[in-house]
């Protein structure tokens, strides 16, 4: 069960900090999926590298907020010092499954170092639980593919590696960082398909990150939309496609072409997102927003309540029904 | 894995044919009649005629060529005017010296360029890092011989510690204990490789360091230092590996200078020596047999490097 | 960061392209003063110096450092300090004659080889051979072959430096051919001759400008090896290499003999090396990787 609070990551001198990540909450249930859904740079990776305590040295860092995993403060923790204060077990997929393994060891062998980071088991029975492993993500021929190495294996394979390697701790909550973008549409559904049915057996929190509002529709219970470093909406999946309150999330909504309909011009959002580190006054979207009215450019929007755990952080949240 | 063994060794062949027909050449592009090379100034015309008909040097090149392929694969290399031997021997009597320094030097330049470059690697944008790196290029930068005649000054002239040339051989009285005669040489040799091995190294363990499988196995919880040596050294031992061949080219001729320096017995002296002393032949027979060794120590880079990094393959 | 794509049509940046990276690091501005210093004495020995180089004097033979002389004396008496800023000519003049060799030679090669694949396998098996040879062994035999002077140790040291050359310039050019530009180009119907100049060339500058610099350092190094040995310039022109050589029967009696010249080699290669990093440092991180830790 994860707790994020306030969250603000920042860049740049101590003096004079930048935010890339402003203010983030949002929780997680077990079992649940929470889709974190933006454009490319509006701070979704570094949320997850934040919430994982995997900000590189130097750069980055956690500025202020909490991060809270079944009641247990493991803000600014690396992963190795939550192992060792044996407080949390969480895990991350990656988005590049081509790089995201040590092209020369085997797939066993990694799989069994994670394994070891929580059992100190003899040889044998650890190969054994790596080899449960890669049948719980249904990888064919287990045994064949613990000797295996990376470049043997295809990217869906890769991937489920990915995902055997991270359920080695049992985690309370797993971290995806857009898993399958990388991956062929086919694979893509085989994956999500996967990632839903771990989620459900084993009781894990799941925080999903992506760009893409298909994949989302498909995979996640609840959504939180980012911009700017910013949530600007909460809501459960379906609340959010049915009547998405924030004019940014309309807008996304309003760009998918419509099944079946032939001829359609693509509709886009007007301008460009603020780059990252920019000071802001008022409401990051407002110089693209539709509604925008004199109010949204000199105050920063409020977080209302526009239904039940539907937030969206707007003065004037947008009610009635998506268009499509 | 063999047929790449086999296929890197079909090309290693192919290279040391081409490298062999230039070393062939060699003697014949001096200036000069070559049985006055072969024979040396004080030749008189009799031997000359007797010479140029037992050497088969009135047959055309190429059959020269292959005549003399021939004697080097029955390890007749050549007959040296200045010893009055055959080259083999003259090699062999000037290798242990050579081949101990190479080894001994080896063992600095691993022992201190790795383990430096690592600790410069973990420890990178520190004082302590930015200190070695500087330290490293200055080694890099220093001539060789310099480095040896300023040890000699310090270590053999006015501490003593040290003798400063020479080298008996350790089957001569003295034993093991001569093996101080190469302690300088082969710190002087050791320096600007070290410095290169250090430089590759950090570097190499950087590169690896931003690879994405780092950040997945920091995020599996392996605790900082078993990040460090299985998965960052691990990998980057590979660029490591591959300079292997690099240094040993480098080693080879730096230990030309270092052994003339130091006044050792070895056969890079013997190769200044011959050109000073115009003996030809020696000169010939000792870079092909430098040429060969220096491949085959690159044909072995290249094997263990495809057991070491299992994506490779040959292109 | 630098933008592979197209240097030819942003030709002022190119300028800040070498001084930038320069300026940003201090060390690097070090090199370069060392550098202008070099070549200071070199244009300007007769004016600095202040005696003549080959001027001896037996009563003042084997002085150490004073302050008539500076840097000491020699067996001969002969000043060190002018020695050594007269030396500065020859090492510049190999340097720079090692440097316009090894890129007179390894270019043409290296991107002839890159766009043409078979004549490139043939031409790159040369240099694999060529390249099986130590380079300071194929620099003796070379001096052997042609007799020692000048002019030929420059060959016989830009030899090594030429295969060096020739495969990182193969390197790159093989890169620069599959971008997308330059397949755009062709698909256009460009001739290959004009994609050379247009194309090829204009990015090949940065990154042959750090191959430069390091080669520069290291024909230093070996300039001063072969006339250590005896077999370079001759004796009676001052360089530091030969400076170094005579300084050898000496050097209990006389260090300062040792120093001075071995000094300004490493200084120079030294200076050398910190300006061809920092210009590496700033190359596009793909051209990067050809140049690995050093060389």
């Amino acid at each position: 069960m994860l707790s994020v609070s306030n969250l603000t990551v920042s860049i740049g001198p101590q003096a004079r900090p930048v935010d890339i990540v402003s203010d983030v909450s949002f929780s997680i249930a077990p079992g649940e999926i929470l889709g974190l859904v933006g454009e490319s740079g509006c701070g979704k990776s570094m949320t997850s590298l934040a919430v994982m305590g995997l900000l590189p040295h130097p750069g980055p860092r956690i500025r202020s907020g909490r991060v809270e995993i079944d009641g247990a403060d493991v803000t600014g923790l690396e992963p190795w010092q939550r192992v060792e204060a044996g407080r949390a077990r969480m895990a991350m997929i990656f988005q590049e499954p081509m790089t995201s393994l040590n092209p020369v060891r085997r797939i066993g062998d990694q799989i069994a170092e994670a394994v070891r980071v929580y059992e100190r088991l003899h040889a044998a029975a650890t190969r054994e639980r790596a080899r449960e492993l890669l049948e719980l993500v249904r990888i064919p021929d287990a045994d064949l593919q613990l000797s295996a190495y990376p470049h043997q294996l295809s990217g869906g394979m890769r991937q489920r590696v990915m995902i055997a390697m991270a359920l080695a701790s049992r985690p309370q909550l797993l971290i995806a960082d857009e898993p399958t973008t990388a991956l062929d549409v086919t694979v893509q559904y085989q994956i999500l398909g996967l990632l839903r049915e771990l989620s459900a057996r084993l009781s894990m929190a799941t925080l999903f990150i992506t760009h893409d509002m298909g994949v989302v529709a498909q995979l996640a219970d609840r959504v939180a939309v980012m911009y700017a470093g910013c949530i600007v909406e909460t809501a459960s999946a379906s609340a959010l496609f049915r009547h998405p309150a924030h004019p940014y999330t309309r807008a996304l909504m309003d760009c998918m072409p419509v099944r079946g309909i032939r001829g359609q011009s693509l509709r886009t959002i007007p301008g460009q997102a603020p780059q990252p580190g920019t000071i802001l006054v008022g409401c990051a979207f407002a110089p693209r927003c539709p509604n925008a009215r004199e109010i949204c450019r000199t105050t920063a929007p409020p977080r209302l309540d526009v239904g039940i755990s539907h937030e969206a952080l707007c003065v004037f949240p947008v009610t009635g029904e998506a268009a499509a | 894995m063999w047929s790449y063994a086999l296929k890197r060794a079909g090309a290693t062949a192919i290279t040391l044919v081409a490298a062999s027909v230039i070393i062939f050449a060699f003697i014949h592009l001096i200036p000069g009649d070559p049985i006055y090379v072969r024979l040396g100034d004080t030749a008189t015309p009799d031997q000359v005629e007797a010479v140029r008909h037992t050497l088969g040097l009135d047959q055309p090149i190429l059959v020269q060529y292959f005549q003399w392929v021939g004697a080097v694969l029955h390890g007749d290399l050549g007959h040296s005017i200045f010893y009055d031997e055959p080259i083999l021997s003259v090699i062999a009597d000037h290798a242990e010296t050579s081949v101990l320094l190479a080894t001994i030097t080896m063992i600095w330049v691993l022992l201190i360029g790795v383990p430096v470059g690592m600790i410069a690697a973990t420890r990178h944008g520190s004082w302590l890092d930015q200190g070695l790196s500087g330290l490293a290029m200055l080694m890099a930068s220093v001539p060789t011989f310099w480095v040896g005649l300023y040890m000699i000054l310090i270590f053999a002239a006015w501490l003593g510690w040290l003798p400063s040339s020479g080298f008996p051989s350790l089957f001569d009285r003295g034993g093991i204990a001569n093996l101080r005669y190469l302690l300088l040489p082969s710190l002087t040799l050791a320096a600007p490789n070290a410095a290169l091995i250090l430089r590759l190294t950090r570097a190499s363990m950087l590169d690896v360091s931003r690879e994405d499988h780092v950040r997945t196995a920091r995020a599996k919880g392996i605790r900082p230092w078993r990040v460090v040596t299985h998965h960052i050294f691990r990998n980057a031992l590979l660029a490591v590996v591959s300079a292997f061949g690099f240094t040993f080219a480098a080693l080879i001729s730096e230990a030309v200078v270092t052994e003339t320096v130091f006044a050792l017995p070895g056969i890079g002296r013997l190769v200044v020596q011959s050109i000073l002393q115009r003996d030809y032949p020696v000169i010939q027979g000792v870079v092909l047999v430098i040429v060969v060794l220096y491949l085959v120590v690159n044909f072995l880079v290249d094997v263990s490097y495809r057991f070491l990094d299992p994506r490779v393959e040959l292109q | 960061m630098t933008d592979v794509a197209n240097h030819s049509d942003r030709r002022p940046g190119l300028i800040r392209l070498w001084i930038g990276p320069l300026l940003a690091r201090p060390v690097a501005l070090l090199g370069v003063a060392i550098l202008l210093v070099v070549v200071l004495f070199a244009v300007a020995a007769p004016l600095i110096a202040p005696y003549d180089p080959s001027a001896y004097d037996a009563l003042i033979r084997l002085s150490p450092p004073n302050p008539q002389h500076w840097f000491g004396t020699d067996q001969f008496g002969r000043d060190t300090l002018s020695r050594v800023i007269y030396s500065a000519r020859m090492a510049l003049l190999v340097g720079v004659g090692v440097v316009v060799f090894a890129l007179v030679t390894g270019v043409p090669v290296g991107v002839f080889s890159a766009l043409f694949p078979r004549l490139g396998q043939l031409l790159m098996r040369a240099i694999d051979v060529l390249m099986a040879f130590p380079s300071l062994l194929l620099a003796l035999g070379l001096i052997v072959i042609l007799g020692p002077s000048v002019a030929n140790s420059i060959i016989a040291i830009g030899a090594g430096f030429l295969t060096t050359t020739a495969r990182i310039v193969y390197g790159l050019a093989l890169r620069l051919k599959m971008e997308t530009y330059v397949e755009a180009a062709r698909s256009m119907g460009s001739r290959t001759g004009w994609l050379v100049l247009k194309h090829v060339l204009p990015n090949l500058i940065s990154p042959l400008l750090v191959q430069a610099s390091f080669v520069f350092a290291f024909a230093q190094l070996g300039a001063a090896s072969l006339d250590f040995l005896g077999v370079g310039a001759p004796p009676n022109i001052p360089s530091w290499g030969n400076m170094l050589a005579e300084a050898r029967n000496f050097i209990t009696r006389a260090p300062w003999l040792l120093f001075f010249p071995g000094m300004m080699i490493v200084l120079t290669a030294f200076a050398l090396n910190l300006v061809g990093d920092a210009l590496r440092d700033r190359l596009d991180p793909r051209l990067r990787s050809a140049f690995g830790a050093e060389r």
